[in-house]
């Protein structure tokens, strides 16, 4: 009877982290359903890329209040985890606090966690009434109606919880109250607790606690917050290219060159039976979809956005949660066909993306630069023009009297290439 | 530059002109303000005329990137028949296109943008500005997005405002954060899609809640796209110009 509580922590643990590699095992399959793709460039760039944008969340600061915040948050769900190493080691060995022999250094760590996890509580506290209250405009977009926004609470909530469980579980912890070092919040939190059961609120307060977290874990796969672990490897994967450049096609070149010459050396990298550009996630390439399954939502490119401040439809976050959601939506019919994607009938483009959203783009490169994890919508609009003209010849007519105005006098406008020299004769 | 190959000169520059700079009526004077500057730098220069043709910017951005290699690798296979030092360009589109988007199809050039050359002409003391016509003026500049934020050009032109002696002002969204024209992505070959304003009108706003009494400009697109701004916005006398003008004038060229 004795271990019953080890026993049954052992199965919560277990069960916690099994699903949550199962997760994670079904976001990389998802992933993987895109174009396998080349990193290139500089190693030691990526790897500063990670310190400074992910870890040291660089891009964050442009918005110096939220950035301050979400520091705070961040360090805080850093340094508290810390925490959880011990309460694993209690859970499974049945014992109480098994780092409180450390004295003076436990006192000064619990303090720590204490005094972040008060400014934890606080930070998500405003972001709720910023979320919520303020009428910030970035949250109010279309796409931010109904699960995006709830989700973006849920995570709030959990973080309350999760925060206020710790406090109470030191508060009620009469042993630790009595060490009197460390409980630098809790001391002012446990009278509250006086004439109540407090060795029955602690081991409450301490069960709920751990199952949150590993609820909490699992949570990430379904929500936005799946950003805590995704910033690294995106950041990692992030182009180091200057932003005006967009690549060639390999399968585009190849047909160029057997157009110029039928005996041409081709590039192997450009099959020829692939589609030109991309009208489903199957097209897209694995970083894209990668950066899909990192934003969270936030919305500073499509604040930044000058199609989006016009009151067009595009809205770059918008791009990426479709992609996100086409991209699930196809994890789950591979998971009822039994690990085989069954065609429903879909597409990203057209089904989840319009036309009208991709043509109202200028490749100006602001959502780019605003995302501080390195995400780049504009690369998956131009990938879907690509399919729109390559394979569907389906631009607006301005832009095809354009392009053949290209193709027959070598300018976007009808006029003689003859004449390139006229500003000369003033 | 089939003149100086027969001649066996080799011009230090290859000046693109661009579609715009040629063709475009108001684009055309910021081609000759420049071509002046050149002349007055001394710079021995040269254009391919008749043998240039697009660079293939609008069509990549519209997704035609057929259109787009057919026209770089026909641009390519010219500019490799000659010697050259490098490539100027007075449109950041040509400037970005021709620099990180031809090396893979063959064409590797040294490759600037008219405003960064301007700069390097200054240091090196082969142009002067003494500055003085532009005192007390306010100017502010518009960024455009593919010498800014595609290539993170910000200084070279605001160098050159600065020897004006004129009074820079920058805009609420500037630099890193500038606001598009509008132009890009081809967008200005198009009508735009449903929305509640032009995105010019709204960076003219942004220009002219500044006071400028002149927005420069360096980009033939950005400079339509503004001029048009401060018609509708009837604000005529807010001046639009490149830089390459502004500094043409300064020197009563």
């Amino acid at each position: 009877m004795k271990f019953i509580p080890n026993f049954l922590f052992g199965f919560i643990l277990f069960f916690g982290i099994y699903f949550f590699v199962r997760n994670i095992k079904k976001l990389k399959r998802n992933i993987r359903l895109g174009v396998e793709t080349k990193t290139e460039g500089s190693i030691k760039q990526r790897w500063l890329n990670v310190l400074l944008i992910a870890l040291g969340q660089k891009k964050m600061f442009n918005k110096p209040i939220s950035a301050f915040i979400h520091f705070i948050v961040y360090i805080g769900f850093i340094v508290i985890n810390i925490e959880v190493l011990e309460i694993i080691i209690d859970g499974i060995f049945g014992t109480h606090r098994f780092f409180s022999p450390l004295g003076r250094i436990y006192g000064v760590l619990i303090g720590t966690f204490e005094i972040l996890a008060l400014l934890v509580f606080i930070s998500v506290i405003i972001f709720w009434l910023r979320r919520n209250m303020l009428r910030i405009k970035r949250f109010m977009s279309n796409e931010m109606v109904g699960w995006p926004k709830k989700d973006a609470n849920l995570i709030l909530y959990f973080e309350i919880v999760l925060m206020g469980l710790f406090i109470i579980m030191n508060a009620t912890d009469v042993e630790f109250q009595e060490m009197n070092s460390g409980n630098l919040v809790s001391s002012y939190v446990a009278p509250l607790f006086d004439g109540l059961p407090k060795n029955i609120i602690e081991r409450v307060a301490w069960w709920l606690h751990i199952i949150g977290i590993l609820i909490f874990l699992n949570y990430l796969f379904y929500s936005k917050h799946l950003h805590i672990i995704l910033a690294f490897p995106n950041t990692y994967y992030g182009s180091l290219r200057p932003k005006g450049y967009l690549e060639n096609p390999a399968n585009v070149t190849n047909e160029v060159k057997l157009m110029i010459n039928p005996n041409a050396h081709l590039d192997e990298r450009g099959d020829l039976s692939t589609k030109f550009g991309a009208n489903d996630v199957f097209d897209l390439n694995r970083i894209q979809l990668l950066n899909a399954y990192t934003c969270t939502e936030c919305g500073r490119c499509t604040s930044e956005c000058p199609a989006n401040i016009t009151g067009k439809r595009l809205s770059p976050r918008k791009i990426m949660m479709d992609t996100r959601d086409r991209m699930e939506d196809i994890g789950k019919n591979i998971d009822i066909n039994g690990g085989v994607f069954k065609p429903d009938g879909k597409q990203l483009l057209g089904d989840y993306i319009t036309s009208e959203e991709i043509w109202a783009c200028t490749s100006c490169n602001a959502c780019v630069q605003s995302c501080p994890l390195s995400i780049n919508p504009m690369s998956i609009i131009l990938e879907m023009r690509r399919y729109l003209v390559m394979e569907e010849s389906s631009a607006p007519s301005e832009l095809n009297n354009m392009m053949s105005n290209i193709e027959n006098n070598g300018a976007p406008w009808p006029y003689n290439q003859m004449d390139r020299l006229n500003w000369n004769n003033k | 530059m089939a003149d100086l190959k027969s001649k066996g000169e080799i011009p230090e520059v290859l000046f693109w002109v661009g579609c715009a700079g040629s063709f475009d009526d108001r684009a055309k004077k910021i081609t000759r303000s420049f071509v002046k500057l050149l002349r007055s730098a001394k710079v021995s220069f040269a254009v391919l005329g008749a043998e240039e043709s697009c660079s293939g910017d609008p069509a990549k951005r519209a997704g035609n990137d057929f259109l787009f290699q057919m026209q770089a690798l026909s641009n390519i296979e010219t500019m490799n028949s000659y010697e050259f030092k490098k490539i100027v360009t007075a449109c950041p589109h040509c400037f970005n296109t021709i620099k990180n988007e031809y090396p893979s199809l063959g064409g590797k050039y040294m490759v600037m943008h008219h405003t960064q050359f301007l700069k390097t002409l200054l240091d090196e003391g082969r142009l002067t500005i003494d500055g003085g016509q532009f005192r007390g003026k306010k100017i502010t500049f518009h960024d455009p997005c593919y010498l800014g934020r595609a290539n993170g050009i910000y200084e070279a032109p605001r160098d050159l405002i600065k020897k004006l002696d004129a009074e820079l002002v920058e805009m609420k969204s500037c630099k890193q954060n500038g606001l598009c024209c509008g132009a890009g992505g081809a967008q200005m070959f198009k009508e735009s899609e449903p929305g509640n304003k032009e995105i010019n009108i709204e960076r003219t706003e942004q220009a002219l809640q500044v006071e400028p009494d002149i927005i420069a400009a360096s980009c033939p697109f950005c400079n339509t796209m503004m001029a048009d701004g401060i018609k509708s916005k009837g604000k005529t006398e807010v001046e639009v110009s490149d830089i390459a003008e502004i500094i043409a004038r300064e020197k009563k060229l």
